[in-house]
């Protein structure tokens, strides 16, 4: 605890409400609203975000055995979240928190409710399943304790990233999560969510094609896409060059060795060498600390690159929601042209009941009116559909639309100040080679 | 003597001398057939007394000494190296009024002819010394000559040991044998071998030197024409000699070359390695430039800051080549010329033992002889003269070379920890230049948004 820095940066938090705030009132005006972005909004205006009301952190992981779905024993690790009232800290009274354990699994359902539930959010990611873009000296195994330390901070982020989004924060299953040990699960396969998620799932996977792909939608994809690319490229980089300067430093360290041996048959020259020969061991050693500081900024790049995916993940759901609508108003159209022809009794599309009909004799004034009849029922259904969909569609593309904003100032400023203490770490480190081969150079001219 | 360094104590070495000069000639009970060769080595040997008046001549007429007894001496054949002078003068500690000679190494110039392509220095040479006709010299000289002097001196002056000269070979894809830094590099050594050649006290007198500086066109087959008496009779005969005891103090200068080499070795794969990792880092740090350029292609408000650190990226990466180059050029030549140098002196040392060795088997033979009659052969007289002299230059030269070495790798450690300084001085001033420049857009935005 303490040993690694959130990305999440509270006062962000502060800034990101206020536009978002302003921006949700001006889409406000004259537009239906769904039931939680109704809700949300109250709460955002009473100023309510989880994270004013309550401190929430990551404190500890722990390592359990048990046995699992098919009854196979299992290690598995555990992260203890600790939440507390924020008025009660400012009192001074200092009260313990309230805390419970939960595993990587139950932050993905989470998750994944949130994604299916708010598809027109900007979900905030987790951090890595699987330890990627590694380089030699950093373990790839889930159990390592540096990887366990990462995964902790990456989790702390993302509930507070949750917590402080002016729509997520106010869910009540992302709150149960926080508060509620047991039963947690049950409650969210209750809402159901696993159905919904599934048929999305599907209809996502499957091929399709919008018929008036929405501009903004589009390049919002393409740039979800482009910034996937290059952070991933940023990323191999930064890995090999970690191996490579790993390999700098060390080497330096073998100058202790043989300085100090060699300082064994000289006389005058002895002491010099001896003690530059320990600022060689200092550079050597002080390549740890450096990397370690680059793995922040890494961490930092990732969840961006996550966030990259997230974003796409909404272009995407957009362009269904879309389709769907598409596809209903093509449907009713269809209907309505089959009524059309069956009242005026012209075939103007092909089927193969009016080949049928023509091959095997008309249809009786009785079949027709029933016919007629049915058609009359499914345009009102269609038509009610359409409109439906029509309005989800426009919600969706308002939501979206404002989430999406509040998620591109939220990722310059994050960015740019990943960028500002990637620059103070790399000076650090200038400054530190510079003293250490001053210190050296200083023992040389003792020589 | 060990933590006297700096004090230059001139009677401390003569008073040592002129008491082994003038021994009682008792003759010591004749004991161990080694010891009594031992003993002879360093002057204590009752025969050697006999004849240490005839020692020394030269250089005691030139120190302006007389001897206790106060009889003159006669000149001997050998005009031996003055290890008596070398005892009084320390390179370094020579000021401006004792020095006559003064050598510089400048203007480097290429020669391009149908053969070949080289480059020539300028050797100018201001002196006072009697030997040469002129006070001034201004000579162009070429690699190949400071090679050819170096040998000359070698061969001519086979108990010193001669200064190093930078390394003749370099990796012609490595190095560019006719850029200014390489050019530079060997002047600067050429300049310092001279300059130690003129320096030594016996070394400077050495005619294949004079003609080096003075001579228009160095005929380097003039070099068979110089050799004087002096170089004939000091020319060794080697080999098949077996040495019975080596002196204690030049065993250990065996031992310390043989130990020095290894760690020369040693700092020689390490410097190496280290160039070899910063070279596959450097290809590393090449590509995060274009690729903060590509990304800040498809951004708005980040377009700046990443282009800026593409720019950073890049100037990190320009100054780490130049401190992988500049160790390259600088570094390991000088390790390995001492690694070259180091190979030769070992071979002074050889000849040394070999000196001795035929010296004792000679003296073994006359001591051990039935008659015993006094008059020792001339020619076991002079092994002895030959071994005393070797013994003394070796040990003045020692000395000298200790000094240098110390001068030498201290000059070139602190370049190294230089070079590297440098290096984080040019990153740190490119990233501390693009900071503000990231904060200073972020306050601008506070203000319009």
């Amino acid at each position: 605890r303490g040993k690694r820095r959130s990305t999440y940066d509270r006062n962000t938090e502060e800034q990101m409400l206020e536009p978002t705030i302003c921006s949700l009132r001006g889409y406000c005006s004259g537009i239906e609203y769904c039931d939680s972005l109704d809700q949300n909004l109250q709460m955002v205006e009473k100023g309510t975000s989880l994270l004013k009301k309550m401190e929430i952190s990551v404190a500890e992981a722990e390592k359990r055995t048990g046995k699992n779905a098919v009854n196979m024993q299992e290690t598995y690790t555990v992260y203890l979240i600790e939440t507390r009232p924020v008025d009660a800290a400012s009192e001074g009274t200092n009260p313990v928190p309230d805390s419970l354990w939960r595993r990587y699994s139950e932050f993905e359902l989470l998750r994944n409710y949130l994604l299916v539930t708010y598809p027109f959010l900007v979900v905030p990611p987790l951090p890595e399943k699987r330890a990627e873009f590694v380089w030699h000296k950093l373990s790839a195994d889930n159990m390592d304790p540096d990887f366990v330390e990462r995964r902790r901070v990456g989790l702390e982020n993302f509930l507070l990233r949750v917590a402080s989004h002016p729509d997520l924060s106010s869910d009540k299953i992302f709150y149960s999560f926080l508060t509620e040990e047991n039963g947690w699960k049950e409650t969210v396969f209750e809402t159901g969510f696993q159905a919904k998620a599934d048929s999305r799932l599907k209809a996502l996977n499957a091929t399709f094609r919008v018929k008036n792909p929405d501009k903004r939608f589009a390049e919002m994809k393409h740039y979800g896409d482009e910034l996937q690319s290059v952070i991933s490229q940023l990323l191999r980089v930064r890995a090999r060059a970690a191996d490579r300067l790993y390999g700098v430093y060390k080497v330096h360290g073998n100058y202790g060795r043989v300085f100090s041996e060699w300082s064994a048959i000289e006389k005058e020259m002895g002491d010099g060498l001896q003690s530059a020969g320990h600022h060689m061991d200092a550079y050597a050693a002080s390549v740890d600390d450096i990397l370690e500081e680059e793995e922040h900024y890494a961490d930092q790049l990732k969840e961006y690159l996550f966030y990259a995916d997230a974003l796409r993940a909404v272009c995407r759901k957009h362009e269904l929601t879309q389709y769907e609508l598409e596809m209903a108003a093509q449907d009713l159209t269809s209907k309505k042209q089959q009524r059309e022809e069956l009242a005026t009794g012209t075939i103007r599309t092909f089927s193969l009941k009016g080949v049928t009909s023509k091959l095997f004799g008309q249809e009786t004034p009785e079949q027709r009116e029933a016919k007629l009849k049915m058609l009359e029922t499914q345009i009102e259904e269609g038509e009610e559909l359409v409109k439906e969909r029509n309005a989800e569609c426009e919600e969706f593309v308002k939501s979206a639309w404002v989430d999406i904003e509040r998620f591109k100032e939220q990722k310059d400023h994050d960015l740019r100040e990943a960028l500002i203490s990637y620059a103070i770490m790399q000076i650090s480190m200038c400054k530190k080679g510079i003293q250490v081969w001053n210190n050296a150079k200083e023992c040389f001219s003792k020589m | 003597t060990e933590g006297e360094r700096g004090e230059c104590n001139l009677l401390a070495p003569l008073r040592t001398l002129t008491t082994s000069v003038c021994l009682p000639i008792d003759c010591p009970p004749s004991g161990e057939r080694n010891e009594a060769i031992a003993a002879s080595v360093d002057g204590r040997h009752p025969l050697s007394s006999l004849y240490c008046r005839k020692r020394r001549t030269s250089e005691t007429e030139q120190a302006g000494l007389i001897l206790p007894n106060g009889t003159p001496v006669d000149t001997s054949s050998l005009a031996s190296s003055s290890s008596l002078l070398n005892r009084l003068q320390l390179d370094d500690d020579l000021d401006g009024e004792t020095r006559d000679l003064f050598v510089t190494v400048e203007d480097p110039k290429k020669h391009v002819s149908t053969m070949e392509t080289y480059i020539t220095y300028r050797v100018c040479t201001k002196t006072t010394r009697t030997e040469f006709d002129l006070p001034e010299y201004s000579v162009r000289r070429r690699y190949q000559d400071f090679d050819w002097l170096r040998n000359k001196l070698e061969e001519s002056q086979p108990t010193h040991l001669i200064p190093p000269l930078p390394e003749k070979f370099v990796m012609k894809g490595v190095v560019d044998r006719f850029s200014e830094e390489f050019v530079e590099t060997r002047r600067k050594a050429l300049d310092k071998f001279l300059k130690r050649v003129a320096d030594h006290p016996v070394l400077s007198f050495n005619e294949h030197f004079n003609a080096f500086l003075s001579a228009k066109d160095l005929n380097k087959r003039q070099g068979l024409a110089l050799l004087t008496k002096m170089g004939e009779s000091v020319k060794y005969v080697t080999g098949g000699y077996k040495l019975r005891a080596r002196p204690a103090e030049f065993a250990a200068m065996g031992d310390y070359l043989d130990l020095f080499t290894q760690k020369m070795g040693t700092i020689d794969r390490i410097a190496q390695r280290i160039i070899k990792e910063q070279s596959e880092f450097l290809m590393e740090l090449r590509e995060y430039g274009p690729v903060y350029s590509s990304w800040s292609s498809f951004e708005e408000d980040l377009h700046d800051p990443l282009e800026g650190v593409s720019g950073c990226m890049s100037n990190c990466s320009s100054a780490l080549e130049e401190l992988t180059e500049d160790m390259s050029e600088d570094f390991l030549p000088v390790l390995r010329e001492y690694v070259l140098y180091i190979e030769s002196m070992k071979n002074v040392l050889k000849k040394r033992d070999q000196v001795q060795a035929e010296y004792e088997t000679k003296l073994e033979a006359v001591v051990f002889r039935e008659d015993k009659k006094p008059p020792v052969p001339s020619d076991v007289e002079k092994c002895q003269d030959r071994v005393e002299c070797f013994n003394a230059d070796l040990k003045a030269d020692w000395d000298r070379w200790e000094n240098n070495k110390r001068q030498d790798f201290r000059q070139l450690l602190t370049g190294m920890a230089d070079k590297n300084i440098q290096h984080y001085e040019k990153c740190l001033a490119a990233w501390e230049s693009l900071v503000p420049l990231l904060q200073d857009k972020q306050e601008a935005e506070g203000e319009t948004s």
